[in-house]
């Protein structure tokens, strides 16, 4: 990776273009307009032409670290490597050409991929039906707990207010909660990293709406008293909800629903393998039990007696259509993006699923368990471990063991985010670091079934030396990456002298 | 045992990891999930298919689909989308990568949101915007919640009816859990009331209001007086923006909005049946902490390089967890991409083209419509690239008839009316084939 | 070792308090900078606006983490220091010699329910 040191704006010269569109021959124009609407001086859009674009952006990219660049251990964000056959899927022109609002008589292919893509993730889950709507894991949440608030509201139970999340999860779960209008209360975790039962226990009641919880949690452990805590929670009659950002170690092992959750969340980027895209687009389905399907979002796609698709609770359906469109959607939680979700994703995740099939899911998440424990039994002698037992897909170190402070030019020793550094000069991509907040220096690493044990040895290798030039040269660490197009960003300075958009030296000087 | 392209591991592996680990088989790294959640029969899930029968099964699923030409728009409009886009946003170091957490590695990443930002404003006329968001629906739905934060704590929204039914409906939902009252401002002219606007302002305790810049009617709304009637009320105004149209017309900053939000599918996004597709949202500086998702800001190394990185950081939901105004932890960033790489390619000229030929086309395709005799004007007011008209004769006979010429047109609206769009893809021998399919229907 | 300035009260929140005659200045103490890092932003009220012993008046950001201001007492604000809103890293440099908000006191006796220099001192080190 080299350093460039170019923006688009700066390769712009007055008069230069970059496009080609279809001469149709049309005098008229928007200058037509009345003044008072239209804008008084273009955007200043940078003019430029189309090798400067791409000369651009290919330069961009190469400062750019993806999954096909290298290992990227980065603990609960599940970055498997991105099957090439989905790409190739998602792009086919046809799928792309659709209109979301095109007839339903028309779109028969892309409807059945929902309906299958429904099946099959409701096989894997143990659920019952999904809504595809959710664009992202976060999106998937709020959705989830709009079903559950609807749930409660339409039973005229409406004092269920409280959502119980525990002290391990995601910081998503409890800001969700809050945009849903729920409250907030926090369980602890045992000294096992587990949801604490006894602690749980006085907080259920009347007044709770449900439980957020993931599992395997964010430590990568699996809450081994899940079947007590669902009895307990329904007892009091709240319902589970699933955060499946930590699904991958148990597809092909066990099935959310059947622990006692009535709702979760999938993060088909995570799990079912489509890319990143450098932080979305992702895809955040929603998957309820039996009875909390009459409030899955609108609009939805269906299978019609007659054997085809259809889609109903569509916003602003046609008035002659406006009855028909609304059957059966009554008791919907509602809207929550604006049309079907991100079809091209879940067109990926479906290839994926078929290549995965019946035969491969068996070993999926088992063989992302089995690389996890590798990678855990042996850097445990390097890094502190501070729960012991086996993990799932992911698992947390609490910092260096030696983090080599006598020898430091400033006594202190090499942190978490120095180790996550100095990766980065080794050609790896970093852990996640400081999460979860039950530790102080956590580093949290998931490397994923698609990883070989030469790329793992790699790792561990890498990861050993790093230890021992923390004990031994720390500064090393704290002033890592070495390697790399840029070093250390001055972030304090980026949030106090906030410049959030280009400005042009000569005619903005500022 | 393992046999499958996506599993590196040989049965040697396995055996040699499991030895190390300790344990004896790979169900030994479950035994502490409780036997009666195991599932230990097969799921029924199709048999695993080899790539070429993936791609078999696709291509049959794609061919019941009709390919169409799109004269509809309705927050989905199918304008041309330069080679160039597809091409550089599917580099791999682009799409594989995650969030920018690591600054010194995503460079590529950050560069390009900071563009996507400055465009973002450019068009708008905003000072500030954020990294991007999942759809224009959402992103209305934020502004709606960011509206109380930034009004201390008003706790009503104004929102236009003359907004896309997909935008009322996600406002809804969101206004509806997280308890925001709504109020509604009808239509009147095919335009957002003024008149019923100063009178829902009147009653107080209004956080924000909400109206399109180009409406659902197609119509480009004339907000004069809309900014200070709506600050003298001390509410904020929020305008939501077809952002391909604002190469060309008054900004939301012209208007004096506070807080610009809409879809950027039209920036060179593929229609994809809905989905991916990209909201944004710009506001100005005085309203930049309580604005969600990420931002992402310029600064230098260590050794004085020019460098960006996520910046603001304190308003996210990972640090402020539900104390956050939102939840969004993550932006629809390959999509931001796409709008930038776009608008790189388009520049100015292409964008002022762009909005030309589909105003161009639109207004000969109403003209031509109106000629058949089987529609009536409805509004008469200015419009872009989208428009209504009545019809005379019924919708299921017009729409089928022109589906089966392979047209998508005419889609009903609550109303009874119909609408057209027409963007710069559109030929006038697509039009008027168009026409003579409407003339015999 | 984080210092505290005899003369000057504490809250369990770590702000300080200086009272001068029906005035409380209100500042953050150098445990609380330190603990929160480069300060980038500092989120302050209007004077005029009521604040109440307990309640959240404004909020510090720094890059990686936003804390509540809480104020230590009761009354109106009567002055929001100006510097901060471009120089927050003032509060890092100087937590004694920056306060905050000025705060008229609608009780002066809650000062003295706040701990003095050497109980707070006993307090951090707990």
């Amino acid at each position: 990776m080299k350093y460039y040191d170019k923006l688009i704006f700066e390769l712009s010269k007055e008069g230069r273009i970059g496009y080609s569109l279809r001469k149709n021959g049309w005098t008229a124009s928007t200058d037509s307009i009345p003044a008072g609407l239209r804008r008084p001086v273009p955007a200043a859009l940078p003019q430029v032409s189309e090798v400067d674009v791409v000369r651009h952006y290919t330069n961009l990219s190469q400062m750019n670290f993806g999954v096909d660049t290298g290992f990227y251990p980065l603990g609960s964000c599940t970055m498997k490597y991105n099957p090439k056959i989905n790409e190739e899927i998602a792009g086919m022109k046809g799928f792309q050409s659709l209109h979301p609002l095109q007839p339903a008589s028309t779109v028969q292919g892309a409807l059945q991929v929902y309906y299958e893509m429904d099946k099959s993730l409701a096989e894997l889950t143990g659920m019952a039906h999904f809504t595809f709507n959710p664009c992202a894991g976060a999106h998937g949440e709020l959705t989830g707990l709009m079903i559950m608030r609807q749930y409660h509201l339409l039973r005229g139970d409406l004092k269920r207010t409280k959502v119980i999340v525990p002290d391990s999860a995601h910081g998503t779960n409890p800001a969700s909660a809050a945009v849903c209008g729920l409250d907030v209360v926090v369980v602890k975790s045992n000294a096992d990293g587990l949801v604490d039962v006894e602690d749980l226990k006085p907080l259920l009641g009347d007044d709770v709406a449900g439980i957020m919880m993931t599992n395997p949690n964010t430590l990568g452990l699996f809450e081994k008293e899940i079947l007590e805590i669902a009895e307990l929670v329904h007892g009091c009659g709240g319902l589970l909800y699933y955060d499946g950002a930590n699904m991958n170690p148990l597809l092909g092992v066990a099935r959310p629903g059947d622990m006692g959750f009535d709702i979760l969340h999938l993060n088909l980027h995570k799990s079912f393998s489509t890319p990143h895209g450098g932080g979305g687009p992702g895809s955040g389905p929603v998957g309820v039990c039996e009875k909390l399907v009459p409030y899955l979002p609108v609009p939805r796609v269906v299978k019609t007696s007659a054997g085809s698709f259809a889609v109903i609770g569509r916003a602003g359906a046609g008035k002659s259509n406006a009855a028909k469109n609304a059957e059966g959607c009554s008791e919907s939680a509602g809207e929550v993006s604006g049309f079907l979700g991100n079809f091209l994703v879940i067109l990926r995740a479906y290839a994926y699923i078929l290549m995965i099939g019946k035969q491969n899911v068996k070993l999926l998440g088992k063989l992302a368990s089995l690389n996890a424990n590798y990678v855990k039994e042996i850097l445990k002698d390097s890094y502190k471990l501070p729960i012991p037992s086996v993990c799932k897909h992911e698992f947390v170190f609490d910092g260096l063991i030696d983090d080599g402070a006598s020898k430091a030019s400033d006594g202190k020793g090499a942190t978490t985010l120095d180790v996550a550094k100095r990766l980065l000069d080794y050609g790896f991509h970093a852990p996640t670091i400081y999460f979860p907040l039950l530790f102080h220096q956590a580093l949290m690493i998931e490397p994923t079934e698609t990883e070989s044990k030469e790329t793992l040895d790699d790792f561990i290798d890498v990861m050993k030396k790093i230890a021992v030039e923390a004990a031994e040269t720390p500064d090393l660490l704290k002033t890592a990456p070495h390697n790399t197009p840029i070093s250390r960003p001055d972030e304090v300075r980026a949030a106090r002298h906030t410049i959030l958009k280009y400005q042009d030296e000569e005619t903005n000087p500022n | 045992m393992a046999n499958f392209a996506y599993f590196p591991h040989t049965d040697e592996d396995i055996r040699q990891m499991l030895e190390r680990i300790g344990v004896s088989s790979l169900d030994d790294l479950y035994s502490d999930v409780p036997e009666t959640v195991k599932h230990n029969g097969d799921y029924d899930l199709p048999d695993a298919m080899s790539e070429d029968e993936v791609r078999e099964y696709f291509e049959k699923l794609d061919k019941k689909d009709e390919k169409l030409k799109v004269f509809v728009g309705q927050g989905a409009y199918d304008h041309y989308a330069p080679s160039v886009v597809p091409y550089i946003t599917s580099r791999s170091e682009f799409l594989t990568a995650y969030t920018p957490y690591q600054a010194e590695i995503s460079q590529g990443t950050l560069r390009y949101i900071f563009e996507y930002q400055s465009m973002i404003c450019a068009l708008t006329g905003m000072d500030v915007s954020n990294a991007s968001m999942y759809d224009g629906p959402t992103a209305a739905a934020e502004a709606v919640k960011m509206a109380p934060a930034c009004t201390k704590h008003k706790t009503r929204v104004l929102i236009s009816e003359t907004l896309l039914p997909n935008v009322i409906k996600v406002i809804e939902t969101y206004a509806k859990y997280h308890g925001i009252e709504l109020g509604y401002i009808p239509v009147m002219d095919g335009h957002t009331s003024p008149h019923h606007m100063r009178a829902e302002l009147s009653k107080g305790d209004v956080a924000g209001v909400v109206v399109p810049s180009v409406n659902r009617y197609g119509i480009i709304e004339d907000l004069t007086g809309f900014a200070e009637a709506i600050h003298e009320e001390g509410g904020i105004f929020i305008e939501y923006c077809d952002p391909s149209a604002l190469a060309v017309l008054r900004t939301p900053g012209e208007w004096g909005a506070d807080i610009a939000v809409g879809d950027g599918q039209s920036l060179g996004i593929p229609l994809s049946f809905g989905g991916p597709y990209v909201g944004f949202m710009a506001c100005k500086n005085g309203y930049v902490r309580k604005m969600p998702g990420r931002i992402v800001g310029e600064t230098v190394d260590s050794e004085g390089r020019r460098c960006f990185c996520l910046t603001l950081q304190a308003r996210e939901q990972h640090i402020r967890r539900e104390k956050a105004t939102s939840n969004i932890c993550s932006n629809e960033s390959l999509m931001a991409l796409y709008v930038t790489v776009y608008l790189s390619i388009m520049g100015p000229q292409g964008m002022k083209e762009v909005n030309d030929q589909s105003y161009a086309a639109s207004h000969y395709l109403h003209d031509e419509l109106l000629k058949t005799g089987k529609f009536e004007e409805v509004f008469t007011q200015p419009f872009l690239k989208e428009f209504v008209l009545k019809p005379l004769i019924p919708v299921e006979k017009l729409q089928m008839k022109l589906l089966d010429g392979g047209f998508f047109a005419g889609l009903e609206t609550e109303e009874g009316y119909v609408t057209f769009c027409a963007t710069e893809r559109r030929t006038k021998a697509e039009i008027d084939e168009l026409v003579k399919l409407v003339k015999e229907a | 070792m984080s210092k505290t300035i005899e003369g000057l009260r504490y809250s369990e929140d770590h702000e300080w308090v200086k009272v001068e005659g029906g005035t409380a200045l209100i500042g953050i103490t150098d445990f609380a900078q330190s603990s929160l890092g480069d300060i980038t932003y500092a989120d302050l009220p209007e004077a005029g606006d009521e604040v109440e012993a307990g309640e959240e008046f404004g909020a510090l950001e720094s890059v990686k983490a936003s804390s509540e201001l809480l104020s230590p007492v009761s009354g109106k604000v009567t002055e929001v220091n100006a510097d901060l809103e471009n120089a927050p890293e003032k509060i890092n440099e100087d937590p004694y010699g920056t306060w905050i908000i000025k705060v008229e006191l609608s009780d002066p006796s809650q000062v003295e329910s706040l701990m003095d220099a050497a109980a707070y001192e006993e307090f951090t080190n707990k």
